[in-house]
Order: structure tokens, then sequence, then C-alpha cells
């Protein structure tokens, strides 16, 4: 969609820049249809159905021949208008409007002015993202780390003023150092929680940049937030107050982005329950700085172990369930047996470990002490031991 | 600095130190203490290591605040346990490190804890500990014999601040509160004096 308001002259009027812009995408290789009218809604229908030119002051007569499917309404209200047989777009200027409101809703007629020119609807382009990176230039190479600091310092405020400006926080940081030899080091933090506290993001730096070889000298800084995130402004809290329970929250973010920044946010983890009733996916390990926690539904049924892990063999099992059975080369006596639970595969996921079909859980209580979460595959009767109970 | 007193129920770790539980029912009794921490918890496991706690089996509201780390390599898990222990808002960090545990370890760990104001409890192997615990206990599971009751035996073996002792307690391992079994024993503590 192309504003061409006082341009047409330039090209030798409507037609031959119609013309030259087909000639041009044709050359291109792309096959297009194009429409030139006085409204958006106008050129819209007209691209859609056969492309042409409609002369100024002359919309009605320029797409009044066009389905009401061109006027860009949903598919309900379309069928309904071919239903009531209003066809063409002619056929509903003359009409009352108030009932058609009544039985259509206002998006209706909001088309049929628009693409009349009641309505105005001005051309305009999306407005640019944001750029969220400053930079810095310096007379002087430095090469202290304290003089690095107080230069991320500075440009962390022009940051985090930009962000505050856009409600925006950083959840990835960037600082790019320029050496003297044209050389660039860059240092990137990553963030538990969006934020634009400049004192708490510039703590997260001082591991990378005390790394950093400053060579003959650094003499420009440059700080991008390549990743940004929508922030409430009620969150934000560090020193300026904002309750315990904020300070609390903010502790706690920084201390998971400064674990997350040695040993990768992957690592640092979540239980998450999820729906499922097979033991290894009834709950996900999800990383905690992007995945809130959730409450765990209460759960009925059968108990489940504190502990699970990968299916180890058990050998020397006698019996249903095993009086007696070895496991990690300790021999175990059962006590107490209760069970068997049975859970089905899910069909619909190919799970390799679940290849084997069904399996009966049995909680055991051994007579040496521990309580254990055995099962067994009806078809090959092999036992394994899953999980470990309190 | 000043230390709180020894607590008055004997199963309550002492707070802003750090201790040691090992045997096979160190697990169990981690997750007793986690659920009678408040605030959020860390449990710090090394990466290679298979058992990981499912998330229904482990007591009431102990889910929703718990945190996992896996670190790769011990020094990674070292470093993540004085940095939990030395952040204000963890309630109680749980860590099984894999290999003994020297004595400048167990002592920056006592340390990281006061200045953090954390409870610490490391997951010990047998004799894998530090002589710079506060605590030690020996947590095995034992056989019950009623059918409802899971008894756990958990003996104090080490205690820098009063008498060692041991108790069988029966913990379901769904809520905070458990049940004494109480037994006859040799007292250990000077009696009272007499009103």
């Amino acid at each position: 969609m192309a504003d061409i308001s006082g341009v047409p002259h330039l090209f030798g009027g409507e037609a031959d820049l119609r013309d030259d812009l087909q000639a041009r995408l044709d050359r291109a290789g792309l096959a297009s249809v194009s429409a030139i009218a006085g409204t958006r809604g106008a050129a819209h229908a007209l691209a859609r159905h056969g492309g042409g030119i409609v002369p100024d002051g002359r919309l009605v007569d320029g797409i009044g021949h066009l389905p009401v499917t061109a006027l860009r309404v949903d598919h309900d209200t379309a069928e309904g208008l071919s239903r009531m047989g209003l066809m063409r777009i002619a056929d509903l200027i003359p009409l009352p409007r108030a009932p058609l409101v009544r039985r259509f809703g206002s998006g209706l007629m909001l088309r049929l002015d628009q693409a009349l020119g009641a309505q105005s609807e001005p051309v305009g382009g999306e407005p640019d993202a944001p750029h969220f990176g400053v930079r810095m230039t310096l007379p002087e190479p430095i090469g202290k780390q304290d003089d690095v600091m107080a230069g991320l310092a500075r440009l962390l405020d022009r940051l985090c003023a930009k962000l505050a400006a856009t409600h925006m926080g950083a959840r990835r940081v960037r600082l790019e150092l320029r050496r003297v030899d044209r050389g660039t080091v860059t240092v990137e933090i990553g963030l538990a929680r969006p934020m634009r506290d400049p004192l708490r993001i510039a703590a997260l730096f001082a591991k990378g940049v005390d790394e950093v070889d400053s060579g003959y000298g650094i003499d420009a800084l440059r700080l991008s937030a390549p990743l940004t995130e929508a922030m409430a402004p009620e969150q934000i809290g560090g020193q300026h107050g904002g309750g315990a329970t904020i300070r609390h929250e903010d502790a706690l973010a920084d201390l998971l982005s400064s674990l997350g920044n040695r040993i990768g946010f992957d690592r640092v983890q979540r239980l998450l329950p999820a729906d499922s009733l097979i033991p290894e996916r009834s709950f996900v390990l999800a990383p905690a700085a992007y995945a809130p926690p959730e409450t765990a539904p209460s759960h009925a049924g059968p108990s489940r172990p504190i502990t699970l892990f990968p299916p180890e063999p058990v050998t020397a099992a006698t019996g249903t369930p095993p009086a007696s059975f070895l496991w990690r080369r300790m021999r175990f006596t059962t006590l107490r047996a209760t069970g068997p639970e049975r859970i089905t595969p899910e069909w619909w996921f190919d799970d390799p470990a679940w290849r084997s079909g069904l399996r009966d859980y049995w909680r055991i209580e051994t007579q040496q002490g521990p309580r254990l979460w055995l099962f067994t595959t009806p078809q090959t009767r092999d036992w394994y031991m899953q999980g470990e109970f309190a | 600095m000043r230390f709180d007193p020894a607590p008055a129920d004997p199963l309550t770790l002492l707070r802003q130190r750090v201790h040691e539980a090992e045997g096979r029912g160190r697990r169990a009794f981690a997750l007793f203490q986690a659920a009678r921490h408040p605030g959020p918890l860390v449990w710090i496991i090394p990466s290679h290591a298979p058992e990981l706690p499912m998330l229904r089996g482990l007591p009431q509201g102990v889910g929703e605040r718990l945190h996992i780390l896996r670190p790769v390599g011990e020094t990674d898990l070292l470093w993540c346990v004085e940095e939990a222990l030395r952040a204000a808002p963890v309630g109680l960090v749980i860590a099984e490190p894999s290999s003994p545990m020297s004595l400048t370890v167990g002592r920056r760990f006592q340390l990281a804890a006061e200045a953090g104001r954390t409870t610490g409890l490391m997951l010990i192997r047998q004799d894998a500990g530090s002589n710079a615990t506060e605590t030690r206990w020996l947590c095995e599971p034992r056989p019950a014999t009623a059918a409802d009751s899971t008894l756990h035996h958990w003996s104090l073996t080490k205690n820098k601040k009063g008498t060692i002792n041991d108790w069988i307690v029966d913990w379901n391992g769904a809520t905070a509160a458990v049940h004494m079994v109480s037994q006859a024993r040799q007292r250990l503590e000077p009696a009272a004096a007499p009103r």
C-alpha cells in the first residue's frame, strides 16, 4: 500500500505510473495486480478483483460492481449479505444503514465508509521499533577495569533511561569494547527476568569485564540490549523501596541471573507440573528464567516416590511381587508390597523407553529399610527399579 | 556475632549454618527440612546424577518453591552452593557434592551462610563430610511393622553446640508434621534443676 498523492505527474500520470510499476514487477518475475483509487479501501478491493484505476470522485462507479467480499469484511458477514441477495457493493449503498448495522454490526458500515471515503483511513508507515543501543567514544584509550566499569555505568544509565521510556526491560545486554588495534571484545550477560536497574545489571558485568584483554587500550564502548521484553512499571524495586516482597523477588532474580551467567540459564531449572500419567513426563524441568512457578494441582491416587531415575534392571527377582531381589549389588527382601498400578504407554508419543509396553508398578517396602518403586513389564516379566520413596 | 540458641525442636536445623546428612535416607531428610523452611529452596544436583526429585512425590508446598541447579563439574557446584548461601532470600540450600569436602570448603560455606543468613544442608556420601559442619545426621529408612507408617531413623552423629542423639520418626513424606516414635534411652543431657 503506497500513498501516491502528488507523485503521478512525475511519471506522466496515474496510468503510466501503474504501467511502469507493473513492468518493473514483471521484470523481477513477480506476477501482480495493482489498483489506484482515492481511498485505501477502494484500492484494496480493486487490486483483488482485477486491478485498474478509479478516477477521482467516481468511487461508487469504480467499485460498485465488485462483490461485497471485497470490502474487507469477515466471512460470516459476507455470507449473510449474499444470503439476503446483496451481492455487490452497489447493492449496499442505497439501503438504510440502521437495519444493516443492527444485523451485521458496525464493522460493515465502517468498511463501506472507508472504501467510499466517508471515513478517513490514512496510509502511514509503521513506526520504527525503538533501538536499544548506546555508545561512547573516548578521546584517550583506557585499559583499567575500573575505567571500563565507570564507562559502562554511564552507558547503562542512558540505556536504562531508554528502556524506561518505552516500558521495556532487557533480557540480554551486550557490551562491545573496541580496542585501539580495531579488535572487538564482546561481553554478554543474560538476566533472569526483564530488568532496567543500572546498578544490578552492572554487578553482573563485573566478572566478564574482569576477563577482557584490553590490548593497547579501549577507545570505544557500545552497549546494546539485543533481547528485550515488556516490563510493567510497578516491577521496579531495587533501592527505591517498593516493599519487602519486591526486594525479595529482585534478590532472587539477581541470584538466578548470576547463577545462569556462570553455569548457563538452561541449567537453572524449576519443576513444572505436566499433564501425563507417565512418571517421566508427569513433570518438566524448565529453565527458571523463562518459566514462572506453577502450583501443582493436588493429586489423588497412588503415592509417588520422591526421587526418580531412569529404569535400572533388578536381578534375581522371584515371584510377583518379588520376595527378594538384587539391585545395585544389594539384596533386598520384601516386607510389604502395594500394587500393582498399571500404567499404559501414551500411544500418541513414540517414547523409546516405553516400547516394551505396559508397566505394572509396585511400591515395595523392604526388610532392609528402603521403600522402592519397582515395575515389571507383563510381556517380558523383567523387573526394573525406577524410584525411591521417602 | 551472636548465634541463635539451640532450637527447642530437636529436628530443627540451626539457622545460618551449614549441616550435613548422609545415609540412604538423606534425600528424605532434606525434603523434610525443605518443608519446614519458608522461602525459596535451591537444590544443587550434579548434571551427571540420574536421580531427580519427582514433583508429584514432594511434600506439600515444596515443588513450586524449588529451584534445581545442575552445574557441570565440581568447581561450578561448589561455586553455586556458595553463591546460593550468600543470597539473602533463599530459605534452604540443599546440595549433593560428589567428592569429599575439604575443611576449607566447609569453612567457606559456613562464612557464606552467615553472610547470607541462609541455612545449608549438604547431602554427602559416607564419610565425605567436612569437619566444619555444624551437625551431621545419619539418615536411614527403617522397616515398619504397621502398614501405614514410614519410619525413619535419624541419628545426630556430630553436633558442635549440643549433644548427639538419635530419633526414630514416622514421617509420611507429605507434610511438615512428624510423629516421634519415642524410645527409652539413657539420658545424655544434664537434669534440670529441681524447683
